[in-house]
C-alpha cells in the first residue's frame, strides 16, 4: 500500500508555494516518513521555521507549527524546548535563513547541544527574494546580486555545525530521497542538537542563472557530487575533488542542554553549592 | 501578620514582581543598566522549577521568550536601549501573533551606545513606534521600587489579558535605586492568566473573534495543534492577503488596547484640582517634580503633579480636561521633549507646555522644576 502522506498534512493547505522542480517538497516527504517511522504524536511535535521558501514548510504540517522571523527559528525553538522538554522539536529552513541572518542562533544552539533536529535545506540561494547569493553559494556562481560571479567563499555548513559543537551532523541530497527520512530518524533519536543538511535545488533562481538546463540536470548534479561517507573512506583524495560527502558525518554523546538545566534546578532547590 | 520587607533595587523588584506574577521563563542578554533583573532570575527561577537562559544576543532572547510563551510559560526578558532597538522586530512579531510576554527596559542614555550608566527617559517613543507597522503598545513607567514590583505584576496581567507584549520601563535611577519594599503576600495582588480555549482541539482557531477581540490562546504541547505566523493571518492562524481580512485583523489588534484604555491607563494626580501649573512627569523625574510642587505650594503657588504610571496608552482625555483650567504645563524629562510632544498633542493649544530637558546623564532636580514653575505661573 502506498504511504499515506496526507495523514500528516493539514487538510486544505496544499498546493504548496514551491516552484515545480524545487526539492523542498522531497524534504517534507522525508520528514513525514521520519515522523511516521518514529511514531511521533502530532500533538507533541513542534515544527519551527524562520523566513524563506523552505520556512513555509511548517504551515503544511499537521503538528504544532510556528513560522517565525527571518533567521530566528532556532531561538524560538530553544524557548519552546526549554518550556516543554517533552516535545519533539524540529527547526527547518534554508541556507540564508540558517547561516546568514540566523547564524548566531545556529552556532549557539549547536554549542548548547539542546535536543532538537535542525533540517537545513541548502539550495545555495535566497529563492524567495528572487535569487540573491547566500553564504552557501559557491564561489563564482551567478546570482541576482553576483552578476559577475560570486566573489564570496561559501560555508561548509556541516563543518560549521561540528565546529560549533553539534553532536549529530548528517548530509543528504534531494536526489537521494529515500535516505532523507533515515537521516532524520537517526537525528531525532540522537539526544542533542542534530543538524541534517539536505543539498537542494532551486531551478527558478539558481539553476537558470548557472547553466543548468533543467531540473533533471540539477538533480543529476546532486547525484554526481554526492559520495557516501563510507565509500569516501576507500577513495583516493583526487577522486574526491569536487565531491560532497553524504550520510552521518559526525556523531558524539555529550550532555544535553535541557537535562543540564534540570540539574541546575535540582541544585537551586537544594541550595547553591 | 506583618509583610515581608526588603531593601532592594528597582531591577531586583522587577524580577521578584515577575516571579509573583507566575513568570517561569526568562531569556536575556547582559546589558547595563538592566543586568540585575537577569541575575536575580538566574538565581530564583530554578528554585521554583522555572527556566533561565542567557541567549547569544538580544534578538535571540526576545525570540526565546515568545517561543516559551507559546509553549505555555509566562515569559520575561530584560534589556536596555540598544537591546530594545535590537528586539524591535520580534516585539512586532509578538504583537501580530498576539503572544503574551513582558520586556523590562531600563532606560539609559542614547541613541546607540550613548551613556550606558546614565539615566534617561528617551525610549518612550521607541516603546510606541520602534517596531515597524501599525500596532498597539502598552508601556508602564514606575517611579519607586515598590511600584516596579507592582507594575511588573500588572505588566504580566495586561500581557496575558490582552495577548500582547507589554513593556515596563523604569529609568536607570529607578532601576538602580534601593528602597524599602513591602512584598505582597500571594493573593494580595490579582494574578491574571491567559484564557485557555473552551472548545475541543478540532474546533480551535487561535484568532477566533467569536470570543471577542482577545481570543483564547492554547499552548503548544497541550493537545491543541495550531499554526502561528508573522504574516497577516486569518482567524485560523494561516496566512492571507485577503484585503478585508487583513484590514479587520489589524484594526482588531489596535482595538484590544483602544477599547480598554480605562483598564490599562493608570496615573496619579497630586494637587491637580486647583492647580495653575501642572507638571506632567514619570519615573524618577516625577519624584523631583513632587518635591518642587510641595515647595511651590509653600510659597503659595498653585502647582500640581500629573504622574504617569502607564505611558502608553496615554491619558489624553484627562489631560485635555485639565488643560481647560490651567495656565501652563511643564514636562521635566530626561529626553529632548518626547513627553512634551505627546502632551502638546493632546491639550490642543489650551495651555502652553513648557519643557525641561536633560540628556546629560543628570536627573532633573527639584530646583530646576521650581524655577520653571515660578517662571510660567
Amino acid at each position: 500500500m502506498a504511504f499515506d502522506y496526507e495523514k500528516y498534512i493539514r487538510p486544505g493547505k496544499l498546493p504548496h508555494i514551491w516552484c515545480p522542480g524545487c526539492g523542498h517538497g522531497i524534504v517534507m516527504k522525508g520528514l513525514i516518513r521520519a515522523i511516521d517511522t518514529l511514531k511521533l504524536e502530532k500533538d507533541k511535535t513542534c515544527i519551527v521555521s524562520g523566513i524563506g521558501c523552505a520556512s513555509r514548510l511548517p504551515g503544511y504540517m499537521d503538528c504544532c507549527t510556528l513560522h517565525t522571523a527571518h533567521g530566528r527559528g532556532v531561538a524560538f525553538a530553544t524557548g519552546i524546548k526549554m518550556a516543554r522538554p517533552e516535545m519533539t522539536v524540529f527547526c527547518v529552513g534554508g541556507d540564508g535563513d540558517g547561516v546568514a541572518i540566523g547564524g548566531n542562533h545556529f552556532i549557539h544552539a549547536c554549542r548548547r547541544n539542546i535536543d532538537m533536529t535542525y533540517i537545513l535545506m541548502n539550495n545555495h540561494i535566497y529563492g524567495m527574494t528572487g535569487g540573491q547569493f547566500s553564504p552557501a553559494t559557491p564561489t563564482g556562481a551567478k546570482a541576482s546580486t553576483t552578476p559577475y560571479g560570486n566573489p564570496d567563499p561559501p560555508f561548509d555548513i556541516a563543518k560549521l555545525a561540528i565546529g560549533a559543537g553539534a553532536t549529530f551532523v548528517a548530509r543528504g541530497t534531494a536526489y537521494h530521497a529515500v535516505q532523507i527520512d533515515k537521516l532524520i530518524v537517526e537525528a531525532v533519536r540522537h539526544k542533542g542538537f542534530s543538524v541534517v543538511e539536505i543539498l537542494d535545488d532551486c531551478p527558478t533562481t539558481y539553476g537558470r542563472r548557472n547553466k543548468f538546463k533543467s531540473v533533471i540536470e540539477m538533480m543529476n548534479h546532486l547525484k554526481e557530487i554526492a559520495v557516501p561517507v563510507k565509500a569516501a573512506e576507500k577513495m583516493a583524495p583526487e577522486l574526491l575533488q569536487g565531491k560532497i560527502l553524504t550520510g552521518v558525518l559526525f556523531k558524539e554523546e555529550k550532555p544535553e542542554y535541557c537535562e543540564q538545566y534540570q540539574k541546575v534546578i535540582e541544585r537551586a532547590q537544594g541550595g547553591i553549592k | 501578620m506583618a509583610k515581608k520587607v526588603g531593601f532592594i533595587q528597582g531591577n531586583e523588584a522587577a524580577a521578584y514582581g515577575a516571579l509573583y506574577a507566575g513568570c517561569r521563563f526568562f531569556a536575556g542578554y547582559p546589558i547595563t543598566p538592566s543586568t540585575e533583573v537577569a541575575e536575580v532570575m538566574s538565581v530564583e527561577l530554578p528554585k521554583v522549577g522555572g527556566k533561565f537562559i542567557q541567549m547569544e544576543d538580544e534578538i535571540g532572547a526576545m525570540s526565546a521568550i515568545i517561543g516559551a510563551s507559546l509553549a505555555g510559560a509566562k515569559s520575561l526578558t530584560s534589556t536596555s536601549g540598544p537591546g530594545l532597538s535590537l528586539k524591535q522586530e520580534l516585539i512586532g512579531y509578538a504583537c501580530i501573533t498576539e503572544v503574551p510576554c513582558v520586556v523590562v527596559n531600563v532606560m539609559r542614555g542614547g541613541p546607540s551606545t550613548g551613556m550606558p550608566t546614565g539615566p534617561s527617559q528617551s525610549d518612550i517613543m521607541c516603546a510606541k513606534w520602534g517596531t515597524h507597522g501599525d500596532h498597539a503598545a502598552i508601556t508602564l513607567v514606575p517611579a519607586s521600587v515598590q511600584e516596579v514590583f507592582e507594575e511588573t505584576v500588572r505588566a504580566f496581567n495586561l500581557a496575558e489579558k490582552y495577548r500582547m507584549p507589554v513593556l515596563i520601563m523604569p529609568d536607570e535611577i529607578v532601576g538602580h535605586m534601593r528602597e524599602r519594599i513591602e512584598f505582597p503576600d500571594p493573593g494580595d495582588i490579582e494574578v491574571i492568566d491567559r484564557t485557555p480555549p473552551g472548545v475541543p482541539p478540532g474546533e480551535y482557531r487561535p484568532y477566533d473573534t467569536s470570543f471577542g477581540d482577545v481570543p483564547p490562546l492554547a499552548s503548544f504541547g497541550s493537545g491543541y495543534r495550531f499554526h502561528v505566523t508573522g504574516l497577516n493571518k486569518m482567524q485560523d492562524g494561516f496566512p492571507t492577503t485577503k484585503a478585508a481580512v487583513v484590514q479587520a485583523e489589524e484594526e482588531r489588534q489596535l482595538r484590544k488596547v483602544e477599547a480598554n484604555r480605562d483598564d490599562i491607563m493608570r496615573w496619579e494626580e497630586y494637587l491637580v484640582d486647583d492647580a495653575d501649573v501642572v507638571i506632567v512627569a514619570f519615573g524618577s523625574t516625577s519624584r523631583s517634580a513632587r518635591y518642587a510642587v510641595n515647595e511651590a505650594r509653600k510659597e503659595g503657588i498653585k502647582a500640581g503633579l500629573f504622574r504617569l504610571i502607564t505611558f502608553w496608552p496615554f491619558p489624553e482625555e484627562r489631560l485635555l480636561e485639565i488643560s481647560k483650567s490651567v495656565k501652563a504645563f511643564i514636562t521635566p524629562e530626561m529626553s529632548l521633549g518626547q513627553c512634551n510632544g505627546v502632551v502638546r498633542g493632546c491639550v490642543e493649544g489650551n495651555a502652553p507646555v513648557h519643557g525641561i530637558y536633560h540628556v546629560d546623564g543628570e536627573p532633573v532636580n527639584p530646583g530646576e522644576i521650581l524655577g520653571k514653575i515660578k517662571e510660567v505661573k
